[in-house]
C-alpha cells in the first residue's frame, strides 16, 4: 500500500513506467460498486470525465494519510451525486447547492472528523452561491472540492454561472450572452476577499502536470482539514466532454485553450486565519436552564385569596414597565401557588409606542390567557385610560396613574383608583419605579396577592442594591398612598370590586 | 419546581434537556426568541448554536447535524418554514430524525407577525415535494412548548423522520409557569448514522433512488411506519367533551379560548365540550369520531379559513354536520366570540 513516503515515488513515475501504481485501484475505493443497479465494475462517469480524475485524486489522499475510517463525504446534486458507488467512506448525499450547510452540520456535530464537501458548477456556484460563501466566511473546517466544467453535466448540458462567454449551452442557444446572462462567476476571486478561508486554489485537469498540481492541492486542502486550519477549497477544471461534445483528448485541450484563460490557475489563499477562539464557561445544565434555583418554594406565609379567576389588563407606554409589572404579578401569582399566565401586547398593537399586557390569575388551570373584559386595568398614561376603560366590567376595578380622571372622558363603568404613580415615583427619586408604587397601591387596594410576596419577588429579580431599595420604598409608598387616601373623594371607594 | 418561562424560550429548555445540543436558525418575529434562547444556553452545555444565512441553509445545517446522529433542531414561522421545505423532505427521504418548530404568523405572504394556524396544511400535509409524512404536535401552553418538544425528538428518532411543533405567535410569547423536572429521556441507537468512524463507514444517508422500483419499496418502507404511527402515535385531550350535544374542536391558542369557553356556555347550562387534537399529524382521527358520535354537531374553530376542518370533517365522514369558525389575519378570537357562536348554533342543535 502506498504510504506517505511513496507518493513521491507515485509522481516521479507518473509519466514513465507508473501506470500500474497510477491505476492500481485505492483502497478508498469499493472492489466492487454494489450500490450501482448494472456495471458493477465500470463507473457512470463518461469517458474523459474529469469527476473520475478528482475522484482517484481524493481517494489517494485519503488513504496515504490514513483518513479514510474518519472521512464523511458529502456529494452533490450533480453528476457526482452518486460518488458514493465508488467512494468507500461515510456518504451523505445533500440536497442541491447545500453541501456546504450539510457539511457544517456534519463537522459541527463531528469536530475531528474529516468532511469533504464535493460539489459542481451549478451546485455550488448558482444555487449555492449563499451556502458556500457564508461556510467559507465562518471559517469552517471543512474543504471542499468544487469540479468547474462550466456547464450542467447532470441534466444535460444547460448553462452554468462558469459557462464561458459565447459557449453554448441548451439555454445559451445562441453562446452565453453577457448582457443577457452576465459574465462567468470566479469564486476563487470571489472567496478570496474573505477573512476566514485558510487555503483557496485553482487546479485544471488539463494535461498530466496540472493533474499532478492538482493532486498536491487535493492533499493540502485535506491536510490543512486535519490540522484545523480551517476552511479550503480547490476549484477544479474540469472536461466534460459529452456535453461539450468533443473527445475526451480535445475536452482537455479545450479546458487549457478556454477555460485556463477565463479561470486563472492560481493559490488565492494560503495561510492560517488568525481566529481568536473565545471559549465560554461550561455550567451544568439545571444551571443554565434555572431548573435548581426556581423560587416558587419561597412563598412567604400563606395568603388568602378572594377570587377564583382574577385577571389583568396592565397598559402604558412603553418604557413604562407595564410589561414588568405584569410578570411581577406572574412571578408572585406563581410563587403563591396560583396558575398564572401573561400575554404580552403583540403584533400591530405593539406599534405605537404603547405596550400592554395580560395576567391571569387562577385556582385551576387556565383557558384563555388573552382576556376581553379584565377585571382589573392598570392604565398608566391616559391613551390606555381612554382606549380600555371602556372593556372593564361594573364590578371591576380600574387603577389609573393620576390624581384624577381627565374631565372629558365619560365615567367608566367601573370605579377608579386614582394612583399619582408618576408623581410619587418622581419624590422618591427613580420616574421609573411608578409601576412598583402602582403595585404597592393595587396589592393594598384589592389584597389579590400578598406584598411581601411582591417584596420577595423583588429582592430576587432587582439585582442592583440602590434599586432594589427605591422598589421596597416604591411599593410601600403605593400602600401608603392608598391607606392615607382611603376616604378621599379623588379615589374611588374600591370596595365594590366583586372577585 | 416550577419556574416561570416564555413559550419560545419553554422550546430550548425542554431540547436542550431532550438532548439536543445542536442549533441552527435564522431569525423571524415570533420566533426568534428560539434562536436568541439557543444562542445563551446551547454554549454553556457545549453545544452548537449557528445563525445559518438563511433558513435554506438551516435546515440543511440540521440534515447534516442529524445525519452525524445527534439531536438537532431549527425554529421559524411562515416564510422561513416555506423555505425550509425542500429540506425537510430530503430530511424525511433520507430518514433523518430532526425537530422544526413553526411559531406560526399571519400569512400568506409576508402577512403579519399576528398568531395564526395557517401552516396546518404546509406541516400537516407535507408542504415539501413527495411522499412523506412529518409529525405535527400543537402545544397549548408554555410548559407543553417544552413538553412536546422532548416528544417531538423521541417520536423523530423512533420513527427516523422530522417532527414539527406547530405552535402560534402567542404560546410562542407567552409567560406560564414550568416544571423541567422529571423528564425521562430514552436515547435511541443509531447505527445509521455518519459519524466519519471505521463502524460507520460504510453507512449512506441519502434519499435519491434511480430505480423505479427500489423508489417505490422505499416509499412503501416508510408508509409502512406511517401508517405504525397512526395506529400508536395520536394525541389528543378531551374536555366536558363526555355528555357534549356541541363539540368544539381546536388545538393550540385556540383550544384554551375554547376551554374558557365551554367552562362559561356549561355556567349557562349548554351541553358544550372540547376535542383539542395534540398530534396533528398523526390526527386523532378515530378518538374524534369518537368523542363526536354522540354530539349533535361539531364546531371547528381555527385560526385559518378552514384547513383542520378537511381532517375532521374526513375523520367524521359526514357521521355529524361540521361547521368551522375560522379568524385570519392574526386575529384570535376572544371567549365571548366563542359564546356568541355557540348561542347562535344552539337553535341548531338544541
Ligand atoms: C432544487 C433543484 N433544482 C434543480 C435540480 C436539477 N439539477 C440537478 S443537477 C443540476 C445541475 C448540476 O450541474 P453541476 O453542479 O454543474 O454538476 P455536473 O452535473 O456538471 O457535475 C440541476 C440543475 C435539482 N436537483 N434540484
Ligand atoms: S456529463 Fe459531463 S460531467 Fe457528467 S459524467 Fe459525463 S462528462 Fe462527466
Amino acid at each position: 500500500m502506498a504510504g506517505e513516503s511513496d507518493a513521491g515515488v507515485v509522481e516521479a513515475q507518473a509519466g514513465v513506467n507508473g501506470y500500474e501504481l497510477i491505476h492500481a485501484k485505492s483502497p478508498v475505493f469499493y472492489d466492487l460498486y454494489d450500490r450501482k443497479s448494472e456495471l458493477k465494475f465500470q463507473t457512470h462517469y463518461c469517458p474523459g470525465c474529469g469527476h473520475g480524475i478528482v475522484h482517484k485524486l481524493i481517494a489517494e489522499a485519503l488513504h496515504d494519510l490514513g483518513l479514510q475510517d474518519k472521512t464523511i463525504f458529502v456529494s452533490p446534486v450533480g453528476c457526482s451525486v452518486f460518488a458514493y458507488y465508488y467512494l468507500d467512506l461515510g456518504n451523505v448525499q445533500a440536497a442541491h447547492g447545500r453541501a456546504p450547510a450539510c457539511a457544517t452540520g456534519l463537522k459541527r456535530a463531528c469536530p475531528d472528523k474529516m468532511v469533504i464537501a464535493y460539489q459542481g458548477d451549478g451546485d455550488l456556484a448558482a444555487i449555492g452561491t449563499a451556502e458556500i460563501v457564508h461556510a467559507a466566511n465562518r471559517g469552517e473546517n471543512i474543504t471542499c472540492f468544487f469540479i468547474n466544467n462550466a456547464i450542467y453535466g447532470m441534466t444535460g448540458g444547460q448553462m452554468a454561472p462558469t459557462t464561458l462567454v459565447g459557449q453554448k449551452s441548451t439555454t445559451s442557444p445562441f453562446g452565453r450572452r453577457p448582457s443577457n446572462e452576465g459574465f462567468p462567476l470566479h469564486v476563487c476571486e470571489l472567496l478570496a476577499t474573505l477573512q476566514a478561508p485558510a487555503y483557496i486554489e485553482r487546479v485544471a485537469l488539463s494535461d498530466n502536470k496540472n493533474i499532478m498540481r492538482a493532486r498536491r492541492a487535493v492533499r493540502k486542502a485535506l491536510e490543512l482539514q486535519r490540522d484545523g486550519a480551517g476552511f479550503s477549497l480547490v476549484e477544479i477544471l474540469s472536461p466534460c466532454p459529452t456535453i461539450w461534445n468533443l473527445d475526451p483528448v480535445e475536452a482537455r485541450r479545450w479546458v487549457a485553450e478556454k477555460m485556463i484563460p477565463e479561470f486563472p490557475l492560481n493559490v488565492f489563499r494560503d495561510r492560517k486565519p488568525e481566529v481568536a477562539v473565545a471559549n465560554i464557561p461550561q455550567r451544568a445544565v439545571a444551571d443554565v436552564l434555572e431548573i435548581a434555583q426556581t423560587q416558587e418554594s419561597r412563598t412567604v406565609g400563606r395568603h388568602f385569596h378572594p377570587f377564583e379567576n382574577l385577571s389583568f389588563k396592565i397598559a402604558g407606554f412603553g418604557g413604562q414597565g407595564v410589561l414588568l409589572l405584569g410578570q411581577l404579578l406572574t412571578e408572585m401569582g406563581m410563587r403563591e401557588g396560583l396558575d398564572v399566565s401573561w400575554l404580552p401586547s403583540y403584533g400591530p398593537e405593539m406599534r405605537s409606542g404603547s405596550a400592554h399586557c395580560y395576567v391571569c390569575l387562577s385556582k385551576k388551570r387556565i383557558g384563555a390567557p388573552l382576556v376581553s373584559h379584565p377585571d382589573v386595568l392598570v392604565a398608566m398614561n391616559e391613551p390606555s385610560l381612554r382606549k380600555f376603560a371602556p372593556e372593564v366590567p361594573s364590578e371591576g376595578l380600574i387603577f389609573y396613574n393620576r390624581n384624577s380622571l381627565p374631565t372629558d372622558i365619560p365615567q367608566p363603568q367601573a370605579p377608579v383608583v386614582c394612583v399619582p404613580a408618576s408623581e410619587i415615583a418622581d419624590g422618591l427619586g427613580s420616574a421609573k419605579a411608578a409601576n412598583v408604587v402602582m403595585l404597592g397601591a393595587l396589592l393594598e387596594a384589592t389584597e389579590c396577592l400578598a406584598s411581601a410576596t411582591a417584596l420577595s419577588v423583588l429582592e430576587d429579580k432587582v439585582k442592583k442594591i440602590n434599586l432594589l431599595e427605591i422598589d421596597r420604598r416604591a411599593l410601600e409608598a403605593g400602600r401608603r398612598f392608598i391607606d392615607q387616601h382611603a376616604h378621599d373623594e379623588a379615589v374611588t371607594q374600591p370596595d365594590g370590586f366583586a372577585y | 419546581m416550577r419556574q416561570l418561562c416564555e413559550g419560545n424560550v419553554a422550546v430550548v429548555k425542554g431540547a436542550i434537556l431532550a438532548g439536543c445540543r445542536a442549533y441552527y436558525g435564522y431569525p423571524i418575529t415570533p420566533a426568534s426568541e428560539i434562536a436568541e434562547a439557543a444562542a445563551l444556553y446551547l454554549p454553556q452545555v457545549g453545544g452548537t448554536f449557528v445563525q445559518a444565512e438563511s433558513e435554506v441553509a438551516s435546515i440543511n445545517m440540521v440534515y447534516g447535524a442529524a445525519a452525524a446522529g445527534v439531536r438537532a433542531m431549527t425554529a421559524s414561522s411562515g416564510p422561513g418554514l416555506s423555505l425550509m421545505q425542500e429540506g425537510i423532505s430530503y430530511l424525511a427521504g433520507a430518514e433523518l430524525p430532526c425537530v422544526i418548530v413553526d411559531v406560526v404568523r399571519g400569512g400568506p405572504g409576508l402577512g403579519n407577525i399576528a398568531p395564526e394556524q395557517s401552516d396546518y396544511f404546509a406541516t400537516v400535509k407535507g408542504g415539501g415535494h413527495g411522499n412523506y409524512r412529518n409529525f405535527v404536535l400543537a402545544p397549548a401552553s408554555v410548559q407543553e412548548m417544552a413538553d412536546l418538544t422532548v416528544l417531538a425528538f423521541d417520536l423523530a428518532d423512533r420513527y427516523r423522520n422530522p417532527a414539527i411543533l406547530l405552535a402560534d405567535g402567542f404560546t410562542g410569547q407567552m409567560i406560564e409557569p414550568i416544571d423541567l423536572e422529571g423528564y425521562e429521556i430514552s436515547p435511541v441507537e443509531k447505527p445509521w448514522a455518519v459519524k466519519g468512524t471505521p463502524e460507520t463507514r460504510n453507512n449512506l444517508l441519502s434519499s435519491i433512488y434511480l430505480e423505479t422500483d427500489e423508489l417505490e419499496a422505499h416509499v412503501r418502507e416508510m408508509e409502512a411506519k406511517y401508517i405504525r404511527a397512526q395506529n400508536v402515535e395520536t394525541r389528543f385531550e378531551l374536555y366536558q367533551a363526555e355528555d357534549a350535544e356541541l363539540l368544539l374542536v381546536g388545538f393550540g391558542i385556540v383550544s384554551r379560548v375554547l376551554r374558557s369557553a365551554v367552562d362559561e356556555a356549561r355556567r349557562q347550562g349548554l351541553r358544550v365540550g372540547l376535542f383539542r387534537p395534540i398530534s396533528l399529524w398523526p390526527f386523532p382521527s378515530q378518538a374524534l369520531a369518537k368523542s363526536a358520535a354522540k354530539a349533535e354537531k361539531v364546531l371547528v374553530v381555527e385560526l385559518s379559513n378552514g384547513q383542520m376542518v378537511e381532517d375532521v370533517r374526513l375523520a367524521l365522514n359526514g357521521t355529524v354536520p361540521v361547521e368551522l369558525y375560522g379568524r385570519v389575519g392574526g386575529n384570535v378570537p376572544s371567549v365571548e366570540e366563542i359564546c356568541e357562536q355557540l348561542s347562535g348554533q344552539r337553535t341548531v342543535w338544541a
